[in-house]
């Protein structure tokens, strides 16, 4: 409390990381150039910076190079086409906040989008940048696998589509090669009469997900048709789990036909185990959300 | 803040005036060490192992860097306790070619800025033969462990034991025996702000000054100048703002003996910010305790003998000044709490290991042992098919002065007040029907009670009785009032969030007929204050309130001495209020600053008779005084994935008289969200090669918003006559009784399924293991 003869000194400068190159691309094709260039000398792309600059903070991650795409024009894009909503490399979480498509689409991202993090995070960290970090408790890695997007990788090479479902190749793994700027995710539309239900479980409101399902379905005369159930937060990377939704096909929704699709859930997964989930748990959690994300499809 | 003071029968104490501390804090103007200018800013390389011996540090060419050899002639730390088979352990204050713990120090990084010294403390290589480690408590004086220091064979840092004459009798005679063992895992106090220090030489002088998140200047100053073999004048320590301490910031910090040593060897300025990552793996650590009780009781679930064990993990060195021994033996002083036991016995250890040191952490073992204790008369209660409620009316303590088993003498409380009320607020029967109806629809709720006692503000009787080296206890205070009638108040105590300089203002200001805004306290600077002991232990408002208090008396009856000489009365008759003195039944006064005045300019009129000025100086040191209160929870285990919500919280609370009412529900506020975070979320992990996992707030969980429940307070005042004010301390009680509301709340939620949870924090991953256990099922 006491005054002393000490400055103060508010200035800040650049403290935590290991020291790196700086990049601001203005255009897709000067990002990729610089990718191209960056990348094999150890270079990143920066979007939101949620889990990247953390990282760099602990020194953990150390790009000697980072290609902040923020200032790329254009990529700032939501929209739908089609029948596909289109989200470009640049769309934050907080643009789900609200509907971004009408219909049980919208609905979806903005119920899940209030499960990513804390608000200051989602009004920075994008949904493309989630999909490229491959973080296995990431809520939009589940969302892509389960509405089956398409994600669109650009590069010096040329523009390629990859499948949500082959995107994700293990724990923080992607097909993406190390040239490739994921530009924008596809979402393809859910049916008018799509019902969906989501359902995660954290130690704390924000936290990662310990684990997570997205269901979604039709009813078709009353019985279920099309059945998803992706489960996230459990294994290296979120998948569907086909063996339990085919439990689902043709029944009446229900608490008893929910619960035997959530426990052949628990049971096909490979958990994995840190200090806050060891396997066992893991399964129950599973067959907890399953079951949970099931029951919201009711509501 | 101009309201009257005792003419109208009001007092300043007793009344929730705003914070002076806040109006700087909230606008963002504090001034926290991080927030000054340092010509030079270290980074600590620190060990990545748990266990090993230095064989080489490589040090980049061209870079300042310090290491142990360079601290030739600085001593380690090394506290001193004379009882209880204390085996004094050394700590280098970098580590000297062993290495004890992850996160200990070897190396100092001198740089110009902060970027520049974290990035040649990467290239500084140390390579180290690593050791098998050691991180828990049992394997740790299992036989045939490695010794953490060959001065500990056992790794046994000190063992006490107490038993009551005819124990072993009253235990065997006893018509029924119930144990429970019980885990309280590891935690870290979690500050807002980290360790930060500041050293900065000056030419003129050379003397140094300090800056440092503390909450014991004087003793820094005494300690570093101990170790530095420095003249203590030489050194000047403040603590400015400081972003809470919990405890955690009152040991000794060898990074900031490094910072005073660089300061004289550079003749500069070199400061050190501590990164959370730091904090959580090297700053002090709290709890980590294996407890073991055995309570018998009589057939009407009277206890008649308590034994208990005690093995606490103190980590790989003994901090300064409490020593490593500050934990078990609070555990075995305190365990029997406001419990009516004649015959305890209790064996009490601290073990070393290969984990960050101990330090004490708000609490310092009572929210163990209160677990413990509270986990035990519930299971008793069932036992007897009491409700827990009768149980504890059975055995509270009623009569006071009350002496317990160990010697410990109760002044009044309100022990079993505190308990009806807290019950009162919650209508037990109606919780009861409504859980009964939760079950059938699956739903498990619980409710959990907690009663406990808190000693506070005990002077040095009772840190003597510790044998420690260092016997904290009193506390002094300078009071003046300059020409203008002005007070200042320099104390020795050290607030870091306690409002001290709100509530002892309101004291002061009671006695001498000011208001608080004229009062300015000052702390935190040995230059300008007299030698105190801090911040801790619940003892500021006791014992540094009760030595303003009295120094607050000694200037009241100089105003009145004065006012007498001035006015031509007796000083007897001279009434201080609301800024005058008065001749009682008079309208006849004179103005406060008008006595102060005089007091310095016209002091020929009271040549011979009163000193010259206005300055007065107390020293307070108290037995002791126990708080009491009961805390009752409300909770939901969400039995499929193990989630515990916390549905009410009430605490009962008697901490004698309030001075700042508002100032005391934020203190119980602010230990319970930590006592919470104990039973639930906060844990310190290590892997089995004494590798932290938990070395971010990623990992280490402490509650948030989202996590807190309202707590509902009620209070009880019942004036405590070991002290001068009638106040009792209670900065430690929330964190004390939560842990076992919370957990008894959840056994209770559980007890359809005849699981018991014994171990803290309860996660989802313990509960869903205890339910798989029992097959899910209720018998």
């Amino acid at each position: 409390m006491n005054g002393n003869a000490l400055e103060l000194d508010r200035t800040y400068g650049p403290v935590k990381p290991a020291a790196f190159a700086y990049h601001a691309p203005r255009t897709v094709e000067e990002a990729v150039a610089q990718l191209a260039e960056f990348a094999p000398l150890d270079g990143r792309v920066l979007a939101g910076g949620q889990s990247l600059v953390p990282m760099m903070a602990f020194r953990m991650a150390r790009p000697a190079h980072l290609i902040d795409i923020n200032g790329v024009e254009g990529l700032d894009r939501l929209a739908i086409d089609g029948h596909v909503l289109t989200i470009s490399a640049c769309v934050r979480h907080a643009a789900f906040h609200h509907p971004a498509a009408p219909g049980p689409t919208g609905a979806l991202l903005s119920a899940v989008a209030a499960n990513i993090a804390h608000y200051p995070i989602r009004m920075r960290g994008t949904f493309c940048g989630s999909l490229a970090n491959a973080d296995p408790a990431s809520e939009w890695c589940l969302t892509a696998v389960t509405l089956d997007a398409e994600l669109v990788a650009v590069s010096q090479r040329g523009r390629r589509t990859i499948a949500a479902a082959n995107f994700f190749t293990g724990m923080m793994g992607t097909a993406l090669g190390e040239d490739e700027l994921l530009l924008e995710a596809r979402v393809p539309l859910l049916p008018a009469d799509a019902r969906f239900g989501f359902y995660e479980f954290s130690r704390r409101a924000g936290d990662y997900a310990l684990a997570m399902a997205l269901t979604v379905y039709r009813l078709e005369g009353g019985a279920i048709a099309e059945p998803r159930i992706g489960i996230g937060g459990a294994e290296g990377h979120p998948r569907r789990i086909a063996q339990a939704e085919a439990v689902l096909v043709g029944k009446k929704p229900g608490e008893e036909i929910f619960r035997a699709a959530a426990a052949i859930a628990a049971e096909a997964i490979e958990p994995m185990e840190d200090a806050h989930a060891d396997a066992a748990f893991r399964r129950d959690l599973v067959r907890a959300v399953t079951q949970r994300a099931l029951e919201r499809t009711l509501r | 803040m101009s309201a009257p003071t005792k003419g109208s029968g009001m007092t300043w104490v007793g009344r929730s005036i705003r914070r002076v501390e806040d109006p700087a804090l909230l606008r963002g103007r504090g001034r926290f060490t991080a927030d000054f200018k340092a010509a030079h800013r270290v980074r600590f390389v620190r060990s990545p192992v748990a266990a090993g011996r230095i064989e080489k540090i490589v040090i980049p060419d061209g870079a300042t860097v310090i290491t142990a050899s360079d601290l030739n002639g600085v001593k380690p730390i090394a506290p001193a306790l004379h009882k209880f088979g204390y085996v004094q352990v050394e700590q280098p204050i970098l580590a000297n070619g062993v290495v004890r713990f992850v996160g200990e120090p070897v190396a100092a990084v001198v740089a110009a800025s902060e970027a520049q010294a974290e990035d040649v403390a990467d290239l500084v290589a140390v390579e180290i033969a690593e050791t098998a480690a050691i991180a828990d408590a049992r394997t740790a004086f299992a036989l045939g462990a490695r010794p953490v220091h060959a001065a500990a064979p056992r790794n046994i840092a000190v063992e006490a034991k107490v038993e009551t004459p005819g124990f072993a009798a009253a235990q065997q005679g006893a018509a029924r025996q119930v144990a429970v063992e019980i885990r309280s895992r590891r935690q870290n106090a979690a500050p807002l702000e980290g360790r930060a220090g500041l050293a900065a030489y000056d030419a003129v002088s050379g003397r140094v000054t300090l800056t440092c998140a503390t909450q014991m200047p004087h003793l820094m100053r005494t300690a570093i100048a101990d170790l530095l073999g420095m003249p203590e004048s030489d050194l000047r320590v403040v603590a400015p703002d400081v972003g809470g301490g919990f405890g955690q910031k009152m040991s000794l910090v060898a990074e900031y003996v490094v910072l005073v040593w660089l300061a004289r060897k550079l003749q500069s300025s070199v400061a050190w910010t501590e990164d959370r990552r730091e904090n959580l793996i090297a700053a002090f650590h709290g709890r980590d305790q294996y407890l073991r009780l055995q309570g018998s009781f009589d057939g009407v679930g009277k206890l008649v003998a308590l034994s208990a064990e005690v093995t606490a993990n103190v980590g790989a060195y003994s901090c300064y000044p409490t020593t490593c021994a500050v934990e078990p033996l609070m555990a075995m002083a305190e365990f029997p709490g406001p419990y009516d036991v004649r015959a305890y016995s209790c064996i009490a250890r601290g073990v070393l290991t290969n984990t960050c040191p101990m330090a004490p952490y708000r609490g310092v073992s009572r929210p163990s042992i209160t677990l413990a204790l509270e986990r035990l008369m519930d299971i008793a209660a069932a036992e007897f098919s009491l409700e827990p409620l009768e149980i504890r009316r059975r055995n509270l303590i009623e009569k006071f002065p009350y002496t317990s088993a160990t010697g410990l003498k109760f002044d009044e409380g309100s022990y079993r007040q505190t308990l009806d009320m807290a019950v009162g607020a919650l209508d037990v029967p109606a919780f009861r029907r409504r859980q009964r109806e939760a079950r059938g629809q699956g739903r498990y709720l619980g409710l959990g009670l907690a009663t406990f006692s808190e000693r506070t503000g005990y002077g040095t009787p009772a840190f003597a009785a510790r044998g420690m080296g260092v016997t904290p206890g009193w506390e002094t205070v300078e009071l003046s009032m300059d020409p203008s009638g002005f007070v200042e108040l320099r104390i020795g105590a050290s607030p870091h969030g306690q409002g001290l300089r709100t509530t002892l203002a309101q004291i002061v200001a009671d006695e001498i007929g000011v208001p608080p805004e004229r009062i300015k306290v000052v702390h935190g600077d040995t230059d300008r204050t007299p030698y105190g002991w801090g911040t801790f232990a619940s003892r500021s408002l006791v014992i540094g309130g009760g030595a303003s208090l009295l120094a607050a008396r000694k200037v009241r009856a100089k105003l009145q001495r004065i006012a007498g000489r001035l006015l031509e009365a007796a000083a007897d008759d001279i009434v201080i209020e609301d800024g005058v003195a008065r001749i009682a039944g008079t309208d006849r006064a004179l103005a406060i600053e008008e006595l102060a005045r005089a007091s310095y300019h016209q002091a020929h009129l009271f040549k011979g008779d009163i000193d010259p000025g206005i300055s007065e100086t107390a020293t307070y040191d108290p037995a002791g005084t126990f708080s009491n209160a009961c805390h009752a929870a409300i909770v939901e285990v969400d039995c499929e994935t193990g989630r515990v919500g916390i549905e009410r919280f009430i605490v009962a609370e008697d901490a004698g008289r309030l001075v700042n009412p508002m100032i005391v529900d934020g203190q119980i506020v602010g230990g319970v969200a930590q006592g919470i975070g104990n039973a639930l979320l906060e844990e310190i992990i290590y892997d089995e090669t004494g590798n932290i996992l938990t070395a971010t707030l990623a990992d280490f969980l402490t509650p948030t918003s989202r996590e807190m429940p309202p707590v509902e307070i009620l209070h009880m005042e019942t004036s405590s006559p070991e002290t001068v004010t009638g106040s009792k301390g209670l900065g430690e009680g929330g964190a004390i009784g939560a842990p076992a509301a919370v957990l008894n709340a959840i056994n209770d939620a559980l007890s359809p399924f005849g699981v018991s949870i014994n171990e803290i924090p309860a996660t989802p991953q313990r509960i869903r293991a205890a339910l798989r256990s029992v097959g899910e099922r209720r018998p």
